[in-house]
């Protein structure tokens, strides 16, 4: 079984309408399970209408709670805590669990044995059966924090299905960026396509994927979306990946299709003559063989 | 006054409307405009305002360190560590500093002292300007998880001058989770940029959910590339009674300037009293709200 | 030898499991007498350093050796500070990997086999 996440370190490059086009591909002749590690704007669950199988509320760790009664109000609480999270008002002690970070350290400080550790039930994961494969997806409460915790929970759960049920393929969607959240979803992959978009600001969140796939050693490949915005970018997109020889598998046009595929929730794929089916259709073509 | 930048999902034109908001500011209001992007894991507002960068300074944050001659191997440490940075074997402690938090527990609750807390780089700030607006982000390094104790220094430096009135943009990080909320504490108003496709307004929901309702913001949305996609995100807008305060179309010469790391209100000035009027909204917002 | 074996279930004939940090159960085996004893795993539910924690357990249990297949380098760091021997599996069941050690057939992992980070999360992630 491999496992390929799709990551783009910029947001809106495309990465769910890609990755829904490609596992619509890949799943003519593979045995799929999905993972949406985007836990903060889960969207491939939209494009993939599933029918729910499963739902687990999500424990991302621990939140204080103070008992007024024990509490004698000397603010010890107040001081030690380094993430402002307690403070003195109203005549009470009072903890912003928004800004706690369930240290506990306040939990062990306290000399009336006032504070208490609880679990802060932070969102819900849930497996799914769509037409292409199972899918395994989470909704982080929003504010809520954990994001990379609840990844790690949403892509073990996926792996251990995918293991167990002898699927040749996971495809996990995976969160912007580069901190903990995306390193939760690339670590253990045998594989990250990386999508590009030819703007100054996607080459520069580009090269910085690239570090983190480097860094855990992750063999990335990459594909340029809406290649024809800008050629000059794209061009350098492609000098980037020669730089640190890294293969670039494609290039996708802007294709109003995608949109207008995407409203309709389908992927664009199901329009197999757009220019945008077609070169998805052509990276798939040059993934598949690595994927052996 | 500050303004955040929001999105819950991330493509959808965050720094496009914070760097044209700070320019249409300080240009056509004269306004002292401070711009921090908070997007401390791929900022690209510099792209765009191509500031000259005056100071940099690291982000620290405390790991524990432990004096081996001190130390008993009680055990202590290991048990109060929430986040298992910390494991104490039969002949030493091992501290796993990429883990640690900094809370302190494990230095506190030591009962040898041999416990002392050392700095460990998360990250680095930039400061400078950007012709008059003044100019604020922070990088996290590469491999670095932590981009929440970054942002929460990146804004705490990221002041403008005692006194002056000051209006300060932040470009937040994309999605719904801790460094957004890091970002948005004590905001002023809330500007949160979607566009009108299904996973726009999936994650419009989610960034109202959180600005309005957890975080008690005044909130206004900028409708990024309107003609393409749906009417869904409008219909909610209107349903939740969230005002709509600009359209901006889609316009592929918005889209090209971009690309170039153009300023686009500066490549296409026609553009300015949209921002203006923006700006205009979150301001009365505020008023209405004091 | 007391042998700490990751496992999906509780007895001997239960199936390994390929996690460390993650593994649902601990299995304490005495490879002399085929004596089992199981655990749940606590750190199953950790927020961050599910492996760390882990190890800590299998080191404060007194086992010498752990028969597993996925081990971080921070489990792997705690387990090899600690003098614990860590023996690579691949499938079988609890009885058949400890059978297996008895009879040399397993290999010692001289370092982590998995990528750093790989479980790791925090405040909003690590």
């Amino acid at each position: 079984m491999k496992e390929c996440v799709v990551l783009s370190g910029k947001g809106g490059t495309g990465k769910t309408t890609i990755i829904a086009a490609l596992a619509h591909l890949a799943a003519e002749t593979r045995r799929l399970v999905l993972a949406d590690a985007d836990v903060d704007a889960s969207n491939l669950e939209l494009l993939l209408a599933p029918e729910e199988q499963e739902r687990h509320d999500f424990v991302g760790g621990q939140v204080a709670e103070i008992d007024a009664d024990l509490c004698r109000n000397c603010e010890l609480c107040v001081t030690i805590c380094r993430f402002g999270a307690i403070s003195y008002r109203d005549d009470r002690i009072t903890v912003d669990p928004l800004r706690c970070e369930g240290c506990a350290a306040c939990f062990y400080a306290c000399p009336s044995g006032a504070v208490e550790m609880v679990d802060r039930v932070s969102g819900q994961w849930f497996r799914s059966e769509t037409s292409l494969g199972p899918l395994f997806h989470a909704r982080l409460s929003p504010g809520q924090e954990n994001s990379g915790k609840l990844v790690t929970q949403v892509k073990m759960t996926a792996k251990l299905t995918a293991a167990q049920s002898g699927a040749d393929l996971l495809l996990v969607d995976g969160p912007p960026g580069i901190g903990c959240p995306a390193i939760a979803a690339t670590t253990g992959a045998q594989m990250a396509l990386l999508v590009a978009e030819p703007t100054v600001s996607g080459v520069h969140d580009l090269g910085r994927v690239l570090a983190t796939t480097r860094h855990f050693r992750v063999p990335a490949f990459v594909c340029v979306n809406k290649a024809d915005i800008n050629r000059a970018k794209c061009e350098e997109i492609a000098q980037l990946c020669r730089d640190q020889d890294v293969p670039l598998l494609g290039e996708i046009p802007f294709d109003p299709m995608m949109v207008e595929t995407l409203v309709q929730l389908r992927p664009v794929t199901s329009e197999p003559e757009s220019p945008a089916a077609k070169a998805i259709t052509a990276l798939w073509r040059e993934l598949e063989p690595r994927l052996a | 006054m500050v303004i955040a930048v929001a999105s819950g999902k991330g493509g959808t034109g965050k720094t496009l409307v914070a760097t044209g908001l700070a320019d249409v500011l300080s240009e056509d209001v004269g306004a002292p405009v401070l711009l921090v992007d908070c997007d401390v894991e791929e900022p690209n507002a510099h792209l765009f305002l191509r500031p000259e960068i005056e100071r940099t300074e690291d982000v620290h944050h405390l790991v524990p360190q432990v004096d081996a001659d001190l130390c008993t191997l009680c055990g202590r440490c290991a048990q109060v560590c929430a986040f298992n940075a910390i494991a104490v074997v039969p002949t030493k402690v091992l501290v796993f500093a990429e883990m640690c938090h900094a809370c302190g527990s494990c230095a506190r609750q030591c009962p040898e002292g041999a416990i002392t807390e050392v700095p460990l780089t998360l990250g680095r700030l930039e400061f400078g300007h950007a012709g008059s607006i003044g100019f604020a982000h922070g990088l996290l390094e590469v491999g670095q998880a932590l981009a929440t104790p970054v942002i929460r220094e990146l804004k705490r430096k990221a002041q403008p001058e005692p006194g002056s009135v000051v209006t300060t943009i932040y470009d937040a990080p994309p999605g719904n989770a801790c460094s957004v909320v890091e970002t948005l504490q004590d905001c002023d108003y809330a500007l949160l940029v979607t566009e009108p496709t299904p996973f726009g307004l999936h994650d419009l929901r989610l960034a109202v959910e959180l600005a309005r309702d957890a975080l008690g913001l005044p909130v206004g949305v900028v409708i990024n590339r309107d003609g393409l996609g749906d009417a869904g995100v409008e219909d909610y807008c209107a349903e939740a009674s969230v005002p709509v305060l600009a359209r901006i179309p889609f316009d592929r010469r918005i889209a090209h300037a971009y690309s170039e790391g153009q300023l686009w209100t500066q490549a296409l000035p026609e553009y300015r009293p949209l921002l203006r009027s923006v700006a205009d909204a979150a301001l009365r917002a505020r008023e209405v709200r004091q | 030898m007391k042998v700490v074996v990751t496992a999906q279930g509780k007895d001997l004939d239960s199936p390994t499991s390929p996690i460390f940090g993650r593994c649902p159960v601990f299995a304490i085996v005495d490879s002399d007498t085929m004596a089992i004893e199981t655990f749940d795993n606590a750190s199953a539910a950790a927020g961050g350093g599910a492996g760390i924690q882990a190890a800590q357990w299998v080191v404060d249990q007194g086992a010498e050796a752990v028969l597993s297949l996925n081990v971080g380098p921070n489990a792997f760091a705690v387990l090899v500070q600690a003098g614990v021997a860590v023996y690579r599996i691949e499938g079988g069941t609890v009885r058949e990997v400890v059978q297996a050690l008895n009879e040399g057939r397993l290999e010692a992992l001289s370092r982590p086999n998995v990528a750093s980070h790989s479980g790791m999360s925090r405040r909003g992630g690590f």
